[in-house]
């Protein structure tokens, strides 16, 4: 059986640094299989999140040669192993161990955004009557995993670190959801102006390509949003009308 | 509780998957203090891997569907083996969970009226499965989940139970560790939910995670519940067998739903040659009907693809033990044969069953518009598990109450595709409302610091082990593949007895697993803790599958192929721990039907 050097990162956020194994690898498998095998056989402590292996679940977010990625959807097959694979955990926060990070601010900010407000029940059995083709493109956005491989790449955050002033690419395509939802009625444009730092976006479309969802994260979710904050705020016609109105 | 960090609520939901987290919204309802305990982050739990869609008499595609039907659908599917309390309660309310879902912020798939779509599914006469395209778990979690934070629950992520905590019967609360530190933490609650899941992880192929080690089975089994006809686990027929690295991910029952077909090496669709006399009358004679059924025609019966999962399991293993097997020892599983029915098959099966599109392409370089699957059973669910009362879903320990996966009762011998979810919603939020209930009645009884010390001592053993003790991945491997070879799909007298020899060696082997590094995130020393759980688990399927003599549901005895022991009524299966600490078995009959029931039995055929 042909044999690869993994290069894993090892340590916590005081210590860390990378460890090369090298395991057996066999046909069809993917990154996380071998960090598995290496966990079993070599380094029984080794700190790792999953939970699907189907790309489902979104839990083994991980950069692998530099690439934000699923573990269990990365095939070896597709990477060179003449040389060693690096594996390291997401960049964009905190570390705990190994290749697990702490990924909690990203759950502080879905619970400060204003939930989901429906109209009141189109029907007597309290259901709504929706078209297909209104639904389809909050669908898309409802196939977010949670994964956070789109917080992982974008600037604001992963440089900048403006995780204080801006929610990043997971909640936009959250805020889109419920501000395109056919049956919601609320109005959540003033926060993503002002709280959710929307303007920050330079629509580099990193998120985008790094979605294992393959959901069009700026076109379909950012960009709307920031042409509905700039027609509610910024539109002069709009500005004047609310001045005479009051 | 000086030594380690406490937390104080009225109730205390250990497992965040669908159950559990309808299970805190319901008892987070009134001014009740709720916690709630995630093995995993929050929303990752096993619910999210669901796909088929979830089950309720909606009849918003076939006007004729009714509670009553999917009543005696889930009574048949479970071979009468099922608490009739449990099936009919579900079936009635099971709509109303899914509408609440819709306006919590669920967006089903809708019908061309704008209603709630629904799909066919195996053992279900009408279409009933509400979906959304096959990610259906994702939708159902997400929307209890983005429900739920805005209800004031007290959310513990990446912890672990260990123990639960008991003054005299009464449950006084749970031990547990967080992952990150490996701190331990103690709650003390007046009421407990268990809604941990399943127990996958106790056989080598399977679709479930590192998670669903029998936990919540478990740990009421060493509180003096009882756990009821565990020998019924469900192996899905459809798994990928190719390649090897994902054995076992489950391929939903969507497919077939959809038009797909089952064949053998030779071609033949192997369904249509072995149709049991239960379903004869509902069963389809010809392609072309099974063609129609799957495209909406009423007057149509149901392709054989779609009889229950037990039985096509057992077709599938046939087919490969006699040679006529796929090349990776499966069978195919073609929905690109579509192509000859409808113009746009590539397009419509993309959007109908994208996340197994995309599985397939990624993870075998197959196209399913193109080609066919190979796929064979995983281990999938388990129907047994804990006893609990119909109506209030307490077990018989004062104040535990368990729901979902690790409960028992609804799906008896086998379990209907969809009737998980549907079962999560409806049991989920009886589980809280009662354990609510029960918090309001009963007042809190002080933990016992000195059992919370020997428990803490006990947690970390494997650390002070000696280090030639034994790697705990070496017994978790060694324990999954003797359950998938002797308590797997086909069982006999020899095997299970061996079975249950092995379990005890291995059991003692244990004992002495080693655990290196410290305290944080460390996998090898919450591997070794699983252990326990899955042992006893697994001991527990092995003692009831020895128990039944007989091949019913999901259950099937080489040596005893009858459905049932001649002179025997339907009984079920009854494990639980002795005064003296050992396993005990015996048998109860079946909760008997009231005549109401079954004329509705009767009345649906």
């Amino acid at each position: 059986m042909a044999k690869a050097t993994f290069r894993i990162w090892r340590g916590d956020a005081e210590k860390a640094d990378f460890v090369d194994y090298e395991t057996e690898v066999s046909d069809g498998m993917v990154v996380l299989d071998a960090v598995h095998r290496i966990q079993a056989e070599q380094a029984n402590d080794l700190a790792v999140r999953w939970n699907c292996k189907a790309g489902k679940c979104g839990s083994c977010s991980a950069e692998v040669n530099g690439n934000p990625k699923l573990m269990c959807m990365t095939r070896l097959n597709d990477i060179p192993l003449d040389k060693p694979v690096t594996v390291e955990p997401m960049r964009a926060f905190p570390i705990i161990k190994d290749l697990v990070t702490d990924v909690s601010w990203n759950y502080k900010v879905k619970e400060k955004m204003r939930p989901f407000n429906p109209r009141p029940a189109d029907a007597e059995d309290g259901t709504w009557r929706m078209e297909q083709v209104d639904i389809d493109h909050v669908q898309e956005f409802r196939k977010c995993i949670e994964c956070f491989l789109c917080q992982d790449v974008c600037h604001v955050l992963r440089d900048h670190h403006l995780h204080d002033e801006f929610i990043g690419p997971r909640f936009f395509v959250y805020a889109a959801s419920l501000e395109m939802h056919p049956i919601d009625t609320d109005n959540r444009l003033e926060e993503l102006k002002n709280e959710d730092g929307i303007g920050y976006c330079n629509i580099t479309k990193c998120c985008t390509k790094v979605c294992p969802e393959h959901i069009t994260i700026t076109d379909n979710a950012i960009i709307p949003l920031k042409e509905r904050v700039v027609d509610e705020f910024y539109d002069p016609l709009r500005r004047l009308f609310k001045i005479i109105t009051g | 509780m000086s030594s380690f960090e406490s937390f104080d609520y009225d109730v205390l939901i250990i497992g965040a998957g669908g159950a559990g987290l309808r299970a805190a919204i319901e008892a987070a309802n009134g001014d009740l203090k709720v916690g709630l305990i995630c093995k995993s982050l929050l929303g990752k739990a096993h619910t999210v891997m669901a796909e088929g869609g979830v089950a309720a008499a909606l009849a918003n595609v076939d006007e004729r569907d009714s509670w009553k039907a999917h009543f005696a659908d889930t009574m048949r599917g479970g071979q009468y083996l099922s608490n009739p309390r449990m099936a009919e309660l579900h079936a009635k309310e099971s709509p109303d969970r899914v509408r609440e879902l819709e306006a919590w912020g669920a967006l089903f798939d809708r019908t061309e009226e704008g209603s709630i779509l629904q799909r066919n599914f195996g053992g279900h006469q009408y279409p009933r499965l509400a979906h959304v395209g096959d990610r259906t778990g994702l939708e159902m979690i997400r929307a209890l989940q983005d429900h739920g934070i805005h209800q004031g629950i007290e959310v513990h992520m990446e912890n672990t139970v260990t123990s639960l905590l008991q003054t005299d019967d009464r449950i006084t609360g749970a031990f547990g560790y967080e992952r990150e530190k490996g701190r331990f933490k103690v709650f003390s609650a007046k009421a407990v939910v268990l809604a941990t899941g399943g127990v996958g992880k106790a056989y080598k192929i399977t679709s479930n995670s590192w998670e669903y080690t029998g936990d919540g089975h478990s740990l009421a089994y060493h509180a003096g519940a009882e756990l009821i006809d565990m020998e019924f686990v469900q192996f899905h027929p459809t798994g990928m067998v190719w390649p090897p690295s994902v054995r076992g991910i489950l391929v939903t029952e969507g497919v077939r739903g959809e038009g797909g077909i089952l064949k053998n090496s030779e071609g033949n669709r192997f369904m249509f040659d072995d149709i049991p006399d239960l379903y004869v009358n509902q069963t389809a004679d010809n392609p072309e009907e099974g063609w129609k059924y799957t495209q909406g025609d009423r007057e149509a019966r149901r392709p054989p693809e779609l009889l229950t999962r037990d039985h096509i399991a057992r077709c599938i293993v046939r087919e490969v033990q006699e040679g006529r097997g796929s090349p990776h020892g499966g069978v195919f599983l073609d929905i690109a044969w579509i192509k000859e029915k409808l113009p746009n098959a590539q397009e419509h099966i993309r959007r109908k069953l994208p996340s197994m599109y995309h599985q397939f392409k990624e993870l075998a370089d197959i196209d399913i518009t193109e080609e066919p699957m190979e796929v064979g059973p995983t281990t999938h669910y388990i129907m047994g598990g804990i006893r609990v009362d119909a109506d209030t879903q307490m077990t018989c320990v004062p104040g535990l109450f368990a729901a979902g996966e690790c409960a028992a009762g609804l799906h008896g011998a086998n379990r209907l595709g969809g009737n998980s979810l549907s079962d999560l919603l409806v049991f989920g939020k009886r589980a809280g409302e009662y354990a609510s209930k029960f918090a309001e009645e009963n007042a809190s009884i002080p933990l016992d610091e000195s059992t919370i010390n020997t428990i803490a001592q006990n947690v970390l053993k494997p650390f002070e082990n000696p280090e030639d003790g034994g790697n705990p991945y070496d017994i978790q491997a060694e324990l999954q593949d003797k359950m998938q070879e002797l308590v797997g799909i086909a069982r006999s007298q020899e095997s299970l007895t061996q079975a249950l020899d092995e379990i005890q060696q291995l059991r003692d082997k244990s004992l002495n697993v080693h655990t290196i590094g410290n305290r944080e995130y460390n996998s090898g020393w919450h591997t070794a803790l699983d252990l326990d759980c899955l042992l006893t688990i697994s001991e527990a399927i092995a003692l009831a599958a020895l128990e039944r003599r007989a091949s019913i549901g999901a259950h099937s005895r080489d040596d005893y192929p009858e459905k049932e022991e001649e002179g025997v009524g339907k009984y079920n299966t009854i494990v639980n721990k002795n005064s003296e600490g050992n396993m005990e078995i015996r048998r109860e009959s079946v909760t008997e039907l009231t005549d109401e029931q079954k004329q509705i039995i009767e009345e649906m055929g």
